[in-house]
């Protein structure tokens, strides 16, 4: 195998582990291909196992011949390893760095990975287009299921299947595509049940500097309004940058071509900037000064909090523009894959109690970020320790957990899971056993043959004792539409990625044992009450024969 | 009566900052004691008002803003400018009484018969505090130097020192310190013997010292048999300290007092937190804020800061009495400011029981109350010196807030207890917090003529129950050892944006929690009646009512689907205020052109 050849040193004894919280460790340091372990002798210490594609970046110290190797991983843990032996420390140094940014996506590990669990339902199958487009039809004949891009030849990032009007044919789709960006024609992302309106997605409109124009765009779209509705589009950049984006072929729905839209500008930043401030709220995190101004000044640098609220607001806009003033939205930014799924997805947290469910929470992202087209192979390639020039990397997803943690937050009784199901999609969007983030669109995932070489992480995520992990004691369905506060006192910063590692999860943990301790002794009363209820009622039934004579 | 210049106004238009839509229109009446607003059912405590502010009249009449103590802000528009004169004229003088006898605490009359009432006063024994702490003991004793507050005017009448100090050394010491106010003890940790003291500072200028004063540290030190030193802090920033001794006044020469370490830890003074907070207030009442807007105003009023550096000296506190088993006196300039945070914070953090309902009622009688923090000053109960006013005890709220929220197993109480204080302690419609120091609480009558809170509090605990809250758990035993990391401390919008109902969660854990448990109740004593009417005669017996499995839901549908989030988007747009209605608001966002 070609790893060996990365493999300089397989083994050392006698190395020092440091993790947040834990006990150190001694033992002997492994690397295998895809990953370090670390195992003491004794037999009931932890042992750690650390997948290689987790590693961010490695920082090297020496102090004499004791080598110490900080381990920087992409879900923001440090670990240190102390490592006797100047050669040996090197030798694994550089397999780590080696082994961590491995290039060839077939070498990636989720290609080897058997499941040590029974695989109940495949979640390769969880959440097909046809299916959900089912769910579609029983409330509205309006809309069909297109096969136009079928082999992936009218947009290389949409599925095969996409839901489009009815009564639109597919040649008009295919001409609407080449005016968009990457061909990203107009297509449904939600169809809001209580009053028939809908949510649309895109790329930006190809009208360049000297406006072109196309009917058939203007035909798709314009087939999504009721007689004499209006509609929005909800443009994620700012007008300058809308307007400068015509320079490069790009552009905006003018008013002129699309008189029955109204146009809406929002400013979410683009993927370089998101990076920036991902790192730099990190390093704000992991500041050692313990001072306030210093903390306080760092965090507000870091602009991330300006982007979660930035984001929120333009997802509520949609939600209340589709739910409270009873008009159709189109959301689009430049390519359509990054800020406009935010958007989308959030607006639908927002509205429809489905996606607040585990299943249906998964469902969305399958939909609205994995089938959508988000590159997540490019964007999560790198997280915040990375050293390199960051190139496609962006936390555009990270954001869009982290927005979903705020509504969460504000409304902790509507979703059915907890926080660690929005803290484990953000591990295994960067690192991961299951092949299910690998890739960058479905095209590629087809090409990969992930379904068939790989395991869905939804096919471990739908086991009824992982399901039971991540469901949420407080959970009553609340079917109606949640409105997120997004003023900044209402915002936080989520503590649970990025202060998982500072502080101690003890207090918290023993805190959710409690509130599941209340709950469930609360179910168990019921039950008792209820079988004895029964009881009587038997008791009781049985008597009046006993009693007539 | 005669202060109101006019008992009503009509077309009144109270605005609401959030969601312009819920702003209404109606009458305003003022009574002796509250403005009411009957449209929103809004009223207003005259005790409660800090400060009117008429602003420039516009197209729809006279603004007037009130900002409360407890922070709640009231836009009111008058059609007639002339009402709003008389309107606030009318609380300017009604809100900022010349007299103690004005204040609601003395007009106050619940429905309680005067045994009642009596018997309210007696809830807490302070006496019996100190028993509990296993004092007087062979260590420390009671001294009956201050019985008619001689010693010491600002000090309680019952003081607790050590066994060895004498009458003479006491008054020795008392001489030597701002407003007699000598080291006494606060809190006695009957585990390791290691005591918390509280005093003013030492009048030592340059190089005076008093023989007295070094013997009654010397007493402290040696009740504390395990230990072979005593900390001396000063919770002053050392440059405030050595400005002192200009006046006469300074800190401990450890070349003096034999056996102490001398710390400084560095508080600000009442003025900065004053203006500090002033400026947090500021940021809140933004209309629109960005992130940056926020962020870079709650860094520049340094209030988070300032809460940093309190929890860190009751964390220093705690420490030397858990870990090195040391005594502590503490002191400040006058000891009844950072004094009283520091020692009280300690107290927290080193003892369970204060972390209980009626244990923090007892913390705050003692170290706050009995020991003469001016609660009139600082909470400007009365027309008075305005550089005396200061959130001192807001802080010490707030440190308690911060720690409920890093141990939220650990405190009996919830932050709606917290709340309740704070708004207490401005609201005067209790006397407990009314006065400046025992001695005159005593001269006001103040026993005999008025209410206390910590009764009508624990009559009402059923609101102020932290459901997590459990004894045996390993957070809520022994010493909490918080971080004081910055990223620790968060921004309490419960308590500064209270009335900005829109920004808090929507849905409470802890009330789903609450309603969880009654429920749990009301079926445990369900199984108990049914175990014994299976056990009896199986017929007769079976009048049972159903379970009541309602009452989480219902809790819960209550306004979930509200529509500030809806208000927080437009109020994040670039709409005018004034806007009537949804739809006209809408129009303004999109681009034109």
């Amino acid at each position: 195998m070609e790893f060996a050849e990365l493999i300089k040193t397989p083994r050392v004894d006698g190395v020092v582990l440091h993790r947040p919280f834990m006990p150190t460790v001694e033992g002997t340091l492994c690397l295998t291909g895809h990953h370090l372990i670390l195992s003491s002798r004794q037999d009931n210490t932890e042992e750690l196992w650390l997948l290689h594609s987790n590693i961010d970046s490695i920082e090297k110290r020496f102090l004499g011949s004791l080598g110490t190797i900080i381990v920087k991983c992409k879900d923001l843990r440090m670990i240190q390893l102390d490592i006797p032996g100047m050669e040996e420390c090197l030798n694994i140094g550089s397999s780590i760095e080696a082994l961590s940014t491995l290039d060839s996506v077939s070498l990636m590990y989720p290609y080897f990975y058997r499941p040590m669990f029974e695989v109940i339902e495949d979640g390769w199958n969880s959440f097909l287009p046809e299916d959900a487009f089912k769910d579609l039809e029983a409330m509205t004949d309006e809309w069909r299921l297109s096969e136009v891009n079928r082999d992936f030849r009218v947009c290389t990032t949409y599925p095969p299947l996409v839901a489009v009007p009815r009564d639109v044919d597919d040649d008009t789709l295919r001409k609407a595509a080449g005016f968009r960006h990457g061909g990203r024609f107009p297509v449904l992302s939600y169809y809001h049940k209580k009053n028939g309106m809908v949510m649309m997605r895109s790329g930006q409109p190809l009208t360049g500097t000297n406006g072109r124009r196309c009917k058939e765009d203007e035909r798709l779209i314009n087939a999504t309004l009721r007689p004499g509705k209006r509609g929005y589009v909800i443009d994620t950049r700012t007008i300058s940058v809308a307007q400068q984006a015509k320079a490069r072929g790009g552009g905006f729905e003018t008013e002129a071509n699309y008189p029955q839209w109204r146009r809406i500008h929002k400013a979410i930043e683009r993927s370089n900037v998101l990076q920036d401030s991902l790192v730099k709220l990190v390093e704000a995190c992991n500041d050692q000064s313990h001072s306030m101004d210093r903390w306080l000044s760092k965090l507000e640098a870091s602009n991330w909090q300006t982007h979660v609220k930035e984001i929120l607001t333009t997802a509520c806009l949609a939600a209340q523009c589709i739910d409270r003033e009873g008009a159709s939205v189109l959301v689009h930014g430049t390519e359509g894959t990054d800020s406009t799924l935010q958007v989308t997805s959030l607006a639908q947290i927002i509205l429809d109690p489905a996606c607040r469910t585990i299943q249906g929470f998964q469902g969305l992202v399958e939909r609205e970020w994995l089938q959508a087209g988000h590159p997540f192979a490019q964007r999560c390639s790198m997280s915040a320790y990375s050293n390199s020039k960051p190139r496609h990397e962006a936390p555009g997803f990270l954001l869009f957990l982290d927005c979903v943690w705020q509504v969460l937050r504000q409304f902790p009784c509507s979703f059915q899971f907890t926080e660690q199901l929005l803290v484990l999609l953000f591990e295994h969007a960067y690192a991961s056993q299951f092949g299910t983030f690998l890739g960058n669109s479905a095209a590629e995932r087809v090409r990969l043959s992930l379904p068939e070489k790989t395991v869905s992480l939804w096919s471990w995520v739908n086991r009824p004792q992982e399901i039971d992990h991540l469901s949420n004691p407080l959970y009553e369905p609340n079917s109606l539409v949640i409105w997120p506060s997004v003023a900044p006192q209402s915002l936080l910063l989520w503590e649970g990625v990025f202060l998982r590692w500072n502080r101690s999860p003890r207090c918290q943990e023993e805190a959710h044992e409690e509130m599941v301790h209340i709950i469930e002794y609360n179910k168990e009363l019921q039950n008792k009450v209820n079988s004895l209820r029964r009881q009587l009622a038997q008791l009781e039934t049985q008597e009046p024969p006993l009693q007539t004579p | 009566m005669e202060h109101i210049r006019l008992p009503k106004a009509e077309n009144v238009r109270l605005l609401n900052r959030l969601s312009p839509r819920r702003s209404c229109v109606g009458t305003l009446y003022l009574t002796a004691t509250h403005s009411i607003y009957v449209e929103s059912e809004t009223q207003v405590l005259h005790s409660l008002i800090c400060r009117l502010e008429k602003q420039v009249n516009t197209s729809t009449g006279s603004p007037l803003l009130i900002h409360c103590k407890n922070f709640q802000v009231l836009h009111f528009v008058f059609p007639q400018e002339q009402d709003c004169v008389h309107i606030q004229a009318s609380l300017q003088r009604l809100s900022q009484p010349e007299q103690y006898e004005e204040l609601y605490c003395f007009s106050y009359k619940p429905n309680v018969d005067e045994a009642e009432r009596k018997e309210e006063w007696s809830f807490l024994n302070l006496k019996a505090e100190y028993r509990r702490l296993g004092i007087p003991n062979s260590l420390w004793k009671s001294s009956p130097v201050n019985q008619s507050y001689k010693v010491s005017d600002t000090y309680p009448a019952e003081l607790y020192v050590p066994e060895s100090a004498t009458q003479q050394v006491i008054v020795g010491s008392s001489k030597f310190r701002s407003r007699g106010r000598f080291p006494t003890l606060s809190y006695y940790c009957k585990d390791n013997q290691a005591a918390i003291c509280r005093s003013s500072q030492p009048l030592s200028g340059f190089s005076a010292r008093c023989l007295e004063d070094e013997q009654l540290l010397e007493a402290i030190r040696r009740s504390n048999p395990r230990s072979d030193f005593m900390y001396v802090v000063d919770t002053r920033p050392k440059l405030n300290a050595i400005a002192n001794r200009a006046a006469g006044k300074g800190y401990e020469n450890e070349d003096h007092y034999s056996n102490i370490k001398f710390q400084f830890i560095s508080i600000e003074n009442i003025h900065v937190m004053r203006s500090s907070q002033q400026k947090m207030l500021d940021v809140c009442e933004l209309r629109t804020p960005s992130m940056a807007n926020f962020l870079e105003g709650l860094e520049g009023s340094g209030w988070l800061k300032h809460i940093k550096a309190v929890l860190d000296a009751g964390v220093f506190v705690a420490k030397a009495i858990s870990e090195e088993g040391a005594s502590v006196l503490v002191h400040c300039s006058d000891g009844w400011d950072r004094t009283a945070q520091v020692c009280s914070v300690a107290c927290v953090l080193l003892e369970p029981y204060y972390r209980s309902l009626k244990g923090l009622m007892v913390l705050i009688e003692r170290e706050w109350v009995s020991f003469g923090h001016k609660f009139s000053h600082r909470c400007n109960h009365l027309d008075g010196d305005s550089k005396e006013v200061s959130p001192v005890m807001d802080q010490f709220l707030e440190c308690v807030w911060q720690l409920t929220e890093q141990f939220p197993c650990a405190f009996e109480f919830n932050e709606r207890f917290l709340i309740a204080v704070h708004h207490h302690m401005y609201a005067c419609q209790y006397g407990n917090f009314v006065g400046n120091n025992q001695r005159e609480r005593q001269q006001l009558g103040l026993r005999d003529k008025t209410h206390s809170l910590w009764k009508h509090l624990w009559d009402t605990r059923g609101d102020y129950i932290n459901p997590l809250y459990r004894t045996d758990n390993c957070q809520s035993q022994g010493v909490l050892r918080p971080s004081t990391a910055p990223y620790c401390f968060k921004f309490w919008s419960g308590l500064y944006n209270r009335f900005d109902r829109g920004m808090h969660p929507r849905q409470s854990v802890e009330d789903y929690l609450m309603a969880v448990r009654e429920e749990t109740v009301q079926l445990e004593e369900q199984l108990a009646s049914h175990k014994e009417v299976r056990g009896q005669s199986p017929v007769d017996g079976l009048a049972f009512t159903p379970p009541q499995n309602q009452t989480s839901e219902a809790d819960l549908s209550v306004g979930s689907e509200q529509e500030s989030g809806i208000a927080d988007v437009s109020f994040n747009s670039q709409l005018s205020e004034e806007g009537p209605g949804e739809k006209s608001c809408f129009k303004e966002w999109g681009e034109s052109g």
